[in-house]
Formats: C-alpha cells, sequence, structure tokens
C-alpha cells in the first residue's frame, strides 16, 4: 500500500490538520508521502518532511496554485497520483473543496470525513450529522478519502523524509482569485485548541462576546459561535461550530446561550469535558453536557472570569 | 442565461434520526421528508437571479424514488419553471448522482449549475465539486455570495479562515452555503401554479449513466454515548468541577 497525503499549508507553514491526516495515513499502514502543492511553499514542504512517519515529500511549485483553487490543484494531485492505493486529504474546506474533484477525475467514489480506519478499505464516518456512524468499504482501485482530524491524534514531529519535486500542470484557465477576508486573531484556532468558549443567540449582540473573550483570555480558548449567532451578524462565519461549520473537540467546551440543537452538537459532542451555561434548564445542550449551569449568562460569565 | 439547480428529498433536519435496530441503515420509517435545506437555498438564489434579470430560465432536476416530485413541485412553488425528474428506486452515490447530472447537464446546457453544498443525509459535500469535474467546468463552493457578470460569476466562499472570492468562467457550477439568502415560503397560489408546470421524468439508463455502487454500507451503530451529566448550582461549584474533578482548567 502507498498513501499520498495532500499537505494544507498556507505556503509558509504546514497547518496541523496535516499531521492528523497522516495519523490516518499510518493507521491504513504502508508508505507515506506528502504532495505539497502551493507557489513559494518551499517552507510548508521542509516543514512536511520533519513529519514522523513520512517517506517522501513531493513539491509542486508555481503561481497557479497560490490559492489553492480547486481547478489548478486537483489535476495536480490527479498528476502526482501514479501508483498510489490512498489518497488523503483533512476535511478543512481546501480539502473538500478539491478532493471530490480529484475522485470524479480518477472516477472513483470519495468516502469523506472518515473518523475510523478498520482496515486498508473500510473506514467509518459519521452521517445524519453524527446521530450515525456507518461502516463502508471501499471497492475502488484508488480510495480518496478526506479525514476528519479531529478524530486522529496529530503524529509527532522530528522525522526526516526525503525531498522530490513533482510534475506541474498547465492553467486550467477556469478560475482566477479575485480577494480574501481572513480572520485575525491571536488565539488558538478553533479547531486546535483546547478549550474552546461559543456564544449563542442568548449573547444578544456581537458586543456581548467580550464577555466570552475575556474568559478565553483567562483560559488560553478559541471563541466559537452557532450558526444563529452567525446569522444574526453577532459574528463571522469562520466561527461557526457545528455539522455545517467546523467540527470542534477540545478537551473543554464551554456553551454559553446555546440551546443545542442537532446540528450544534454534530459539531462539539465529541469533546472530553462539556459545560453548559443556559438560562432554560429544559435546554436540550444540558443532555450532553458534564456539568450544566442554570444561569443568566450575564450574571454567569463575569462571575466565571472572576473566579478563573 | 439558464440556470439548473439539482434539488434532493431527505429527511427533514429536525428529526433525530437513529440506527434501525438491525443495524443495516437509518431508521426512516414515517421520518418527514423535505427538500435538502441548501438545495432550497439554490432555488431562491436561481429564482432571485431571474427576477432580477439575469437568468432567463430555472431548471430543477432530482434523482431519486417517484417521491422526489413532491421536493421538485416544492421548487417550482418557488419560483422554478420546469422539473427534471431522474427516476431510480437505487440510493445513488455521489458519484453515480454527479454523473446523471451531468448528462441532464449536457442536454439542458445551463450557463450555472446552483447546488447545495451537502445533503443533511449523507452529509457527503461532493456531489457539486464532481459534477464540476465531470463537465471540466469551474467551482464555486460554499458560496455566502454570487455576484454574476456577462460572462463570469464572482462567488464569495465561506472558507475555514473566513471568506474568499474566486471569478469562475461560466458555465459553472456554484453550491451554496447558508448565508447566501434567507428562502421564501411558497405562497398557496404559486403551489397552485406550481402543479401545472411540467415536470419530465427520464431514467440513469436513459440517460446511459452508470450507477454501479462503489462502496458498500456494511452497517451502522449510535455513535458512542455521552454519559449523564450533572447540574452545578453555582459558578464556584462549576470552577471546583473543573479543576478538581475533570482536570481540564
Ligand atoms: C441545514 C442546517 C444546518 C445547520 N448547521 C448548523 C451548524 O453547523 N451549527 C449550528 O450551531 N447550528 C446549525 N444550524 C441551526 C440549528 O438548527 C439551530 O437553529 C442553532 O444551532 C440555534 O442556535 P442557538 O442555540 O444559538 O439559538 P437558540 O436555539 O435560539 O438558543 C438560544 C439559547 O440561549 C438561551 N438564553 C437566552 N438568553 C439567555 C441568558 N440571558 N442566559 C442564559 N441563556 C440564555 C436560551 O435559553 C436558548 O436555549 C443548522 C440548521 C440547518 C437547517
Ligand atoms: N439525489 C440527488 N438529486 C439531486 N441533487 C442531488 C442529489 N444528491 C445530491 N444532490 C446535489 O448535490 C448537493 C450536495 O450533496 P452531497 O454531495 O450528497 O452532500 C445537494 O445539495 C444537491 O444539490
Amino acid at each position: 500500500m502507498s498513501i499520498l497525503v495532500i499537505a494544507e499549508h498556507d505556503n509558509g507553514s504546514l497547518k496541523p490538520a496535516t499531521l492528523n491526516t497522516v495519523a490516518a495515513a499510518a493507521k491504513i499502514g504502508g508508505d507515506i508521502d506528502v504532495l505539497v502543492i502551493g507557489s513559494g511553499c518551499g517552507a510548508a514542504a521542509t516543514e512536511a518532511a520533519g513529519v514522523e512517519g513520512v517517506r517522501s515529500v513531493i513539491t509542486v511549485d508555481g503561481a497557479i496554485y497560490e490559492h489553492q483553487l480547486a481547478e489548478e490543484v486537483a489535476p495536480a494531485i490527479v498528476a502526482n497520483s501514479e501508483g498510489y492505493t490512498h489518497i488523503l486529504a483533512p476535511a478543512t474546506t481546501t480539502g473538500k473543496n478539491v478532493m471530490p474533484r480529484v475522485a470524479a477525475m480518477l472516477d472513483v467514489a470519495q468516502i469523506s470525513d472518515i473518523v475510523g480506519v478498520e482496515s486498508a478499505d473500510t473506514f467509518k464516518r459519521p452521517i445524519y450529522a453524527g446521530n450515525i456512524i456507518a461502516t463502508v468499504k471501499s471497492s475502488d482501485v484508488v480510495k480518496v478519502i478526506t479525514v476528519r482530524t479531529t478524530a486522529f491524534d496529530a503524529v509527532a514531529t522530528g522525522g526526516s523524509a526525503d525531498s522530490k519535486d513533482g510534475a506541474a500542470t498547465e492553467s486550467a484557465g477556469l478560475s482566477s482569485f479575485v480577494g480574501e477576508e481572513l480572520a485575525v486573531s491571536d488565539r488558538p484556532e478553533l479547531t486546535a485548541a483546547s478549550v474552546v468558549i461559543s456564544g449563542g443567540r442568548g449573547m444578544q449582540n456581537g458586543d456581548n462576546f467580550k464577555l466570552l473573550e475575556s474568559v478565553a483570555d483567562k483560559l488560553g480558548a478559541a471563541v466559537g459561535a452557532s450558526r444563529a449567532a452567525v446569522d444574526a451578524g453577532f459574528v463571522p462565519n469562520d466561527m461557526q461550530v457545528g455539522q455545517t461549520g467546523k467540527i470542534v473537540a477540545p478537551d473543554l467546551y464551554i456553551a454559553v446561550g446555546i440551546s443545542g440543537a442537532i446540528q450544534h452538537l454534530a459539531g462539539m459532542k465529541d469533546s472530553k469535558v462539556i459545560v453548559a451555561i443556559n438560562k432554560d434548564e429544559e435546554a436540550p445542550i444540558f443532555q450532553v453536557a458534564d456539568y450544566g449551569l442554570v444561569a443568566d449568562l450575564f450574571e454567569a460569565v463575569p462571575q466565571l472570569e472572576q473566579a478563573l | 442565461m439558464k440556470i439548473l439547480v439539482a434539488v434532493k428529498r431527505v429527511v427533514d433536519y429536525n428529526v433525530k434520526v437513529r440506527p434501525k435496530a438491525d443495524g443495516t441503515g437509518p431508521d426512516l420509517a414515517n421520518a418527514k421528508m423535505s427538500i435538502n435545506p441548501f438545495c432550497e437555498i439554490a432555488v431562491e438564489e436561481a429564482v432571485r437571479l431571474k427576477e432580477a434579470g439575469v437568468a432567463s430560465e430555472v431548471v430543477v432536476v432530482s434523482i431519486g424514488e417517484k417521491t422526489s416530485q413532491e421536493q421538485i413541485r416544492t421548487a417550482l412553488a418557488l419560483g422554478a419553471d420546469r422539473g427534471i425528474l431522474v427516476e431510480t428506486g437505487e440510493s445513488l452515490q455521489p458519484l453515480a448522482v454527479a454523473k446523471c447530472l451531468k448528462a441532464v447537464y449536457d442536454q439542458e446546457q445551463p450557463q450555472m449549475v446552483l447546488m447545495g453544498k451537502q445533503s443533511i443525509d449523507g452529509d457527503n459535500n461532493q456531489t457539486g465539486q464532481m459534477l464540476a469535474a465531470l463537465a471540466g467546468i469551474g467551482q464555486g463552493t460554499f458560496a455566502s455570495e454570487v455576484k454574476v457578470d456577462g460572462e463570469s460569476v464572482n462567488v464569495t466562499r465561506e472558507i475555514d479562515g473566513g471568506l474568499q472570492t474566486v471569478g469562475l468562467k461560466l458555465p459553472a457550477v456554484v453550491t451554496t452555503d447558508l448565508r447566501l439568502n434567507e428562502p421564501r415560503y411558497a405562497s398557496l397560489p404559486n403551489i397552485m401554479k406550481a402543479k401545472k408546470k411540467p415536470l419530465d421524468t427520464t431514467t440513469p439508463a436513459d440517460l446511459g449513466v452508470d450507477i454501479a455502487p462503489r462502496f458498500e454500507v456494511l452497517g451502522v451503530e449510535p455513535p458512542p454515548s455521552r454519559s449523564a451529566g450533572i447540574k452545578v448550582a453555582d459558578v464556584a461549584e462549576l470552577v471546583d468541577k473543573l479543576k478538581n474533578e475533570a482536570k481540564v482548567i
């Protein structure tokens, strides 16, 4: 078996999601190579060469790959996929965008968002907002897979893989990068933080998220939100936790003013310890909370901040 | 321009689905079925583009059992012009769905295909990207804004780090995220009118599509359950528990 892991990076550095994906690859077993496609991505490739368990790092460097446009990256993955039995990428928005395009180009299925490896061809994945875990067995010659990063502990760094250049591709000429608005924050990234505190519609407005931020500052936590809070414009979309937002599984998740809809639970119920603060004692969030506090958040959250 | 919208019939988002006792699949007996919420947003966007004079015709397609006609009729009541049902008793995997859509795309030759980013039953998040690959066209996934400008479309995408805007040559596939728009409710007169709109039926075989499955579901199970927690009386008790019992702070 030989496995190709698609690196997640921002050209300058490797994203931690890559380490979880290599961990899933290691569970499948076999040789693991990492493919770094980007523009001026040498630093990311060097980092990838240090990931434990990796045999080779293959770099495809070109201006057309700078923004990870699926129309450019997918052909580059296909061009470098010869001989691999598995192609894995993290189930981030980048992986979700590119990998189905790769699968269709190879005329194979994609197994999305795996949370377990049973064998080289059999995987577990959540469906129905995580209310069901399905075991699926692939019959394709090449398995194209996206990996739920929270389900696999990151591998260590300190290895020394060899490096080589891969085949570059011509521009598909279908798409161009127009612009981006990226969130800037000094806090840990939501999907990688060991503590997350999230606010819902109960926060009432964006300004009140400051209450959560001051708790987050004390705990070194990331701040998340329910869809209702994002929809209401309290906070930006990149903070949404849930079935259709980000999946998080920190050591501690604190849900504040969140009712606990299935779609929200889908994104956080694998957290180690869950705390819920809600004034409605019937709120479904209490059914998954290890510690529930029935209280008005505008009293409880400042008290919590004081007590830390 | 013509817009093709793909809609899927799925279990309603309010239903908490459980595995069947024998573990062979989800228990959907008597479950309420609806149009996939992301597909509803796709229909709404197409109808708005028509109302804005950008689109001239909105064609809705669904692949599934005869009952999927209900979801096509819903889309017609929301303002789409006509429907196509690709009827099959099999439950198709995303690659097969994408191939059926490619065949319909070739017949209809739309300038844009609007789809959901994800079906809330399978949570696949694949079909739009696959269709774009099969058709050799661009893809604007997870769209929160769509701006058509002559021969191209700018799509603002919700990505993990924030927002990214890409420009795509038309035709292109656009998949919707939740904040693209808020779908309208169908009015009674429009529901009545929808009954008279054309709805054609075809099959994967008629379209010449190979729908053979590429993977097999060996079984399903509930997710690991969480042991029941406790209620704490106040913030002091909460902090004490987190420090001394759970040891997470
Ligand atoms: C297709 C689809 C996908 C979805 N995806 C997601 C997703 O990814 N993530 C997600 O979160 N949602 C998602 N949703 C939405 C989901 O169904 C719920 O609508 C949403 O999670 C509700 O958010 P909320 O809990 O903040 O708001 P509400 O349900 O309105 O709950 C607010 C809570 O705050 C409490 N509260 C109010 N004031 C106070 C106070 N002063 N002190 C303490 N408590 C207070 C209330 O008791 C209540 O329980 C999705 C929906 C659909 C249809
Ligand atoms: N059976 C189907 N019929 C029509 N459209 C579908 C079907 N399955 C998936 N789609 C479309 O593809 C989108 C993404 O679905 P999926 O890849 O299954 O998560 C959906 O929102 C629909 O727009």
